[in-house]
């Protein structure tokens, strides 16, 4: 049931391949844009905003559009057959996968035509990861709310940038170590220690509070 | 006697605005007199945020009730506790004109907290604004409100404990043991906070009565 619904999702999403296709060339042309300006002359605390940020619009534009097709007919029908919590679940699952290899291919874009500042590789991988989860908890149910009351692009950035904030800021000092190139062993584990625990805090919620916005 | 709390509130904030302007306090470098402002910003501050906490109270009742009646509430403890975000930034931005040098930093995790907090709760507004039907508005701005509250804490209450801040109390600091506060202070910073309080919780009844009486006008 419940990997039918990630199935689900994947075959929509590629069959469509409208979202992709925006979604990568947004990040190509953003990229491509940030290289020009730039021009090379961009240090480490830069170059690690500029990452995060494009990273940010990324999910927000994939996750954003999560919701907004159950509406109608195909929604009446997920209502009915599935069970609010597997069906939140699987969004969060889906939306986490897609958004980490999104990140990975702006990575790989973001040091071709940019450069690659990363001196700590695993820390940054893992960094990617524990991000793609947290913002897949807190964008999936935003952009919940933001389906229900009928909201488009510009509700979803309205209600999830506030939101995210928290989780931005602590990604971009754990991530900033890992472009600094601090060893492991050296590590400050506050910050990744918050940011597991910012993760365990939106998943909690977002699988609490979405059966009240699913029953209508 | 069911008002003993609004008079308790008007004799306590007026005890404190007089004696707080009174009282002997310590002589600090940087702060000197301007020490004082604890019994005001501070206070206020505080009842914002129990405010907030009264609004995540009702969005959990207007969860679990479907009740409009709670989900008024709700809004109307989150437009009071907004309100009173802003005499606590005057008060702030004041003081840290003539402490810091500057009336807004960005080096500082709290004050960062704090526009996020109001960025949070505009965005709340805007979607009650955007949702026509009653029953729909209720639930789905009840369920951002929850959320909303976790997230502002983690961004005034946890964060800023972490990285270093300017504010006392933060960057590791247990939150009074810098304030320096010495027995005359805490007489009155104790009453300000309890006074400010209940004078936050009067308004919040005033208002919601007169939201209670608006909707009946309206049926």
């Amino acid at each position: 049931m419940f990997l039918a619904l990630i199935k689900k999702e994947f075959l929509l999403e590629f069959r469509q391949k409208s979202t992709l296709g925006g979604v990568m060339v947004y990040l190509a042309g953003t990229i491509f844009v940030s290289a020009l300006c730039f021009k090379g002359r961009m240090d480490k605390p830069t170059w690690n905003a500029l990452f995060w940020v494009i990273t940010l619009f990324t999910s927000v534009t994939i996750s954003g559009k999560s919701f907004l097709k159950e509406a109608g007919g195909q929604g009446l029908f997920n209502y009915l057959h599935y069970p609010a919590r597997h069906f939140i679940i699987a969004k969060i699952a889906y939306n986490m996968a897609f958004m980490f290899v999104l990140s990975l291919i702006t990575f790989f874009f973001y040091a071709l035509f940019i450069k690659n500042e990363v001196e700590n590789m695993s820390l940054f991988f893992v960094v990617l990861l524990l991000a793609s989860t947290g913002l897949a908890g807190i964008l999936s149910l935003m952009s919940a709310i933001s389906a229900r009351a009928n909201g488009n692009f510009a509700m979803m950035s309205i209600l999830s940038f506030p939101v995210v904030m928290p989780l931005i800021m602590v990604i971009i000092r754990v991530s900033k170590q890992a472009v600094d190139g601090i060893e492991w062993a050296a590590i400050g584990f506050d910050f990744i220690i918050i940011l597991i625990a910012l993760n365990v805090l939106t998943l909690a919620l977002s699988f609490l509070l979405f059966p009240y916005l699913w029953r209508d | 006697m069911k008002n003993w709390y609004k008079i308790l509130s008007v004799i306590l904030i007026l005890y404190t605005l007089v004696w707080g302007m009174l009282a002997p306090v310590p002589r600090l470098d940087i702060l000197n007199e301007t020490i004082r402002n604890v019994f005001y910003h501070v206070p206020i501050w505080f009842s914002m945020l129990f405010m907030m906490t009264v609004s995540l109270f009702y969005s959990i009742k207007t969860l679990q009730t479907n009740s409009l009646l709670h989900d008024s509430k709700a809004l109307d403890a989150a437009i009071v506790g907004f309100f009173f975000s802003i005499p606590g930034i005057t008060t702030g931005s004041i003081w840290a004109k003539y402490t810091w040098g500057t009336w807004w930093t960005f080096q500082d995790p709290k004050l960062n907290g704090v526009a996020i907090s109001i960025l949070i709760y505009t965005a709340y507004f805007i979607l009650r604004s955007s949702v026509d039907d009653e029953q729909k508005r209720a639930k789905i701005s009840a369920v951002y409100n929850v959320f909303a509250f976790v997230m502002m804490n983690v961004f005034i209450m946890i964060l800023p404990r972490l990285t270093d801040s300017l504010h006392p109390g933060n960057g590791g600091n247990p939150a009074f043991a810098k304030y320096d506060m010495d027995n005359g202070m805490r007489m009155v910073f104790y009453p300000a906070v309890i006074g400010w309080i209940l004078f936050s919780y009067w308004i919040f009844n005033v208002k919601n009565r007169i939201s209670i009486l608006k909707n009946k006008l309206n049926d």
